[in-house]
């Protein structure tokens, strides 16, 4: 076995004035790497130890500036340069508002740098390895006795000189306190199966916590952005009304504004003289007549109007509406048929405005024309 | 004993304990098993806690028409609790920083406590705006962060300002907090014996090893954080105050409100770690630490404040009749004689005629009494909250909004359970930190610092 490496040679006392007095013949004496242990902060030590002015104040200085710094230009390219919005007609960039942030930002860069700096730079803790930690000594220093320790590294260090120093300030239990072993060599074992293993454990737990957050979680109420709500959609059920249909049709007797009342109800042929289609074939007319159709015709007729249904059986597939009969009719009996319905086909008079439905019958024409071209339309 | 000499001061800690007793002491309640009072206690706050969590649970799952607030009054227990609880934080912060600048040793006994209770008091608080916005889960929003929507915070609005100034105010807190108990926390690592203690307190000691050159940057450092902490508690009261005076409602709309709602805070917030104080002195057995003459200087304290508020109220009517606006001077009116009178003249009763027993020693110095006075206070202080944010707005400038605001059962609920929540931690605590500062006490008893004699 190797000898023991010497860390410092300490000495307690019993009472403040005597610990000053040691610090004091101490510095005297030329010590440099030396220290004293208070249970609490003793008046008058730093100056018996001869330590210059603690530098801290600079580092919450120089941080809480940036900080404000920071604040500032950030908040100015956020509301005025990034995304600039209006509010209560001040300017984009209201310095007077951006005080009150300025400054908490200020006071929390500087308390966390500040403290950060004094724990993890000047004092390089966490240290738990430090040879005085886990010495009589430090259970005496940590309660009610004052320590003084002179370190080995020191120029003037020499053990029988130290001894005797002490020895003249009157100090109690001189030891030796030596540096441990097992510390020094204490490598860390990265690859443990232990840490290994929570290492493991953790990626398994976020990545699970994650996948159920934004897969499952977001998708359940109350977490579901109000898609659930304490209303009827379109086409749902309704226990209110005798017919359990969540949709109503206007009450009977009754006119909708902008709507005016039929007066061809159950003349199909009087409607194909009387009426004319008013609505110019223009671009506009035909998509307003598309989208109409898409919505309320598609489903029972098909797009193409093939009477091609996409409601599977659930209801008597109708007529395709390129037969010959429905070429040669005029526009004012298919304007009859939608306005009236026909057989079980029902009326739209109430879904539709009389213009979207002459825009329909535009539409429907396109249709027919597109299957049964005229032969000038390959010109 | 009648006769005292007034050049000298007094001892801060009483009958100058062994520096070893007082380690002993005050690690005591850490070192012994939980009584059987403690979990009465203990019983008592989490079934109050409990009472919280069904009404968030409520809350969250019907949403905040849960509760009573509706046009015009938006704003109801959830503001009024979030208010009254920073304000409760206020008084930690003072006294570990204020009195700490001002160098009052009498700070020390009670400071780790009030520290925690700041500590406590704003984490209730920062729940409640947190829930007021109604989806909790989205609160994420409340920071400026890039998102997927490119848009930014409102950095011109108070609220925004609040969402700073409440965070900066509890990390800076805790960071104070955390700073101050290192020490104790070695102290501690170096008493126990038990293997999983050790290697706690050897963790959050961080290997603290009392070396003096460590104590001279911390002292530095303890200076520096008083330092921003004295400014930042005036501006996070101030600040919540914004949250109403920067707008144009009647009764909120007034400068006075910034020193207003600080002297509240530090009023209520004495109160409180007053009533606690006198509990954990008589069952920890800490009266030489914690001294009648501690308690009596904070009596004082809140005879100071609460002559501020009662002053501050008797100017916001003098400034009504002064500013010549009408509908100033109805709310005023409508504050102290309209349909929530009966609260106006709880508050006043409370806060600004019971402290004035105060100016007698007898009363500042005997222990029921002043407990009756601070609990008369704290209820005071909540009223006073719910008169400024619910009477301004059940009667602003459109008469025919007007309504009168009537909690729920929901409301109830999370208002006690809030003090649930406050008391459970505060009992943990007791349990399981030191709370007294070993080390800033020891420095105080007599004889603890040289004599610097021969010299
Ligand atoms: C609910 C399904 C359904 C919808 C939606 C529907 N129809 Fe019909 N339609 C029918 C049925 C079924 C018939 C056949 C009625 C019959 O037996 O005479 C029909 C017949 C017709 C006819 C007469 C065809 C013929 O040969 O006599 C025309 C024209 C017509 N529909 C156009 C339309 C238009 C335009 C729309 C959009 C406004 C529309 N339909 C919406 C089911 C529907």
């Amino acid at each position: 076995m190797s000898e023991k490496i010497l860390y410092s040679y300490t000495g307690i006392f019993d009472t403040p004035d005597e610990i000053i007095h040691a610090a004091e013949k101490a510095s005297e004496y030329g010590f440099k790497n030396y220290d004293v242990h208070t249970p609490y902060p003793l008046h008058g030590m730093n100056k018996a130890m001869k330590l210059p002015p603690s530098k801290l104040g600079y580092v919450a200085l120089v941080v809480g500036l940036s900080g404000a710094l920071a604040a500032l230009l950030l908040m100015f390219w956020m509301s005025a340069v990034d995304y600039p919005i209006v509010i209560g007609g001040k300017p984009f960039f209201s310095f007077p508002a951006y005080v009150p942030v300025m400054f908490e930002v200020t006071v929390l860069s500087a308390s966390i740098a500040t403290v950060l700096t004094m724990l993890f730079i000047f004092f390089k803790l966490p240290n738990n390895a430090h040879p005085l930690n886990d010495t009589l000594y430090m259970k005496k220093v940590s309660s009610d006795k004052y320590g003084i320790s002179i370190q080995a590294e020191d120029n003037k260090f020499n053990e029988a000189d130290v001894r005797r120093f002490l020895e003249d300030c009157d100090a109690k239990e001189i030891t030796a306190v030596y540096y441990d072993k097992e510390e020094i060599n204490y490598k860390h074992k990265i690859l443990e199966p232990k840490f290994i293993g929570f290492l493991l454990f953790t990626a398994l737990l976020t990545s699970g916590v994650t996948y159920f957050t934004l897969n499952k979680l977001l998708y359940m109420p109350p977490f579901d952005w109000m898609m659930e709500q304490n209303k009827l959609n379109p086409q749902a059920t309704s226990t209110v009304f005798d017919d359990g249909f969540g949709m109503r049709k206007p009450v009977e007797g009754t006119i909708a504004r902008g709507f005016t009342p039929y007066s061809f109800s159950g003349q199909p042929e009087a409607a194909e003289v009387n009426l004319v289609n008013p609505l110019p074939v223009s671009k506009s007319v035909l998509e307003l007549g598309q989208q109409k159709y898409d919505t309320f015709c598609s489903p029972c007729h098909g797009y193409y109007g093939e009477g091609d249904s996409r409601l599977r059986g659930q209801f008597p597939n109708p007529p395709s509406l390129h037969s010959e009969k429905i070429r040669t009719w005029k526009d004012g009996r298919i304007f009859h048929v939608i306005t009236d319905g026909q057989n079980i086909m029902p009326s739209y008079s109430s879904q539709l405005t009389v213009n979207e439905i002459w825009a329909i019958v535009h539409y429907t024409r396109v249709l027919q024309r597109a299957l049964n071209a005229k032969e000038s339309d390959l010109q | 004993m009648s006769v005292v000499d007034h050049t000298k001061e007094l001892s801060v800690v009483e009958g100058k304990p062994a520096l070893r007793s007082l380690d002993d002491l005050i690690s005591k309640p850490l070192e012994t098993k939980p009584d059987k009072k403690f979990f009465i206690a203990l019983s008592i706050t989490l079934s109050m806690m409990g009472l919280f969590v069904i009404g968030l649970g409520l809350t969250f799952w019907y949403g905040v028409g849960m509760w009573g607030n509706n046009n015009p009054v938006g704003w109801a227990f959830d503001i009024v609790n979030f208010v009254f609880w920073v304000g409760i934080g206020h008084a930690g912060t003072l006294i570990s920083a204020i009195l700490f600048l001002f160098r009052q040793k009498w700070r020390t006994g009670i400071a780790r406590f009030a520290e925690g209770m700041t500590i406590f008091a704003v984490m209730t608080a920062l729940l409640f705006p947190l829930i007021h916005v109604g989806r909790p889960w989205l609160d994420g929003w409340l920071m400026p962060y890039p998102n997927q929507h490119g848009l930014w915070v409102n950095f011109t609005s108070p609220l925004l300002w609040d969402v700073f100034a409440v965070s900066t105010y509890f990390i800076v807190s805790l960071i104070f907090w955390y700073v101050g108990l290192i020490p104790d926390f070695a102290t501690l690592r170096e008493r126990t014996s038990t293997k999983i203690k050790k290697a706690v307190y050897s963790t959050f000691s961080l290997g603290w090893r009392f070396s003096n050159r460590h104590w001279q940057h911390y002292e530095m450092v303890y200076l520096i954080l008083a330092g921003f902490a004295t400014p930042l508690v005036l501006s996070v009261h101030t600040i919540v105050s914004f949250d109403f005076a920067v707008s144009i409602l009647p009764g909120w709309h007034t400068t006075i409100f910034p020193p207003y709602f600080v002297a509240g805070a530090v009023f209520s917030g004495f109160a409180m770690v007053q009533n606690v104080l006198i509990f954990v002195r008589k069952i920890f057995n800490y009266e030489h630490i914690i001294t009648l003459d501690t308690l009596e200087k904070m009596n004082k304290i809140m005879l100071v404040t609460g002559s501020m508020v009662g002053y501050a109220y008797a100017m916001e009517f003098f400034i009504a009749w002064y500013s010549g606006v009408q509908p100033e001077q109805f709310t005023f009116l409508n504050r102290a004689f309209g349909p929530y009178a009966w609260a106006y003249w709880i508050m006043v009763s409370c806060n600004v005629i019971t402290p004035q027993l105060f100016w007698f020693k007898k009363i500042r110095r005997s222990i029921p009494i002043m407990f009756v006075v601070a609990v008369f206070v704290n209820v005071g202080m909540w009223f006073e909250r719910f008169v400024i944010v619910v009477t301004s707005l059940s009667r602003d400038y459109l008469p025919s909004s007007w309504a009168y605001y009537t909690p729920t059962y929901v409301d109830f609920m999370i208002l006690i359970g809030s003090f649930g929540f406050f008391f459970t931690w505060i009992l943990l605590f007791t349990k399981a930190l030191p709370v007294v500062s070993i080390a800033e006490v020891k420095a105080v008893v007599d004889d603890a610092q040289p004599s610097h004699k021969g010299h």
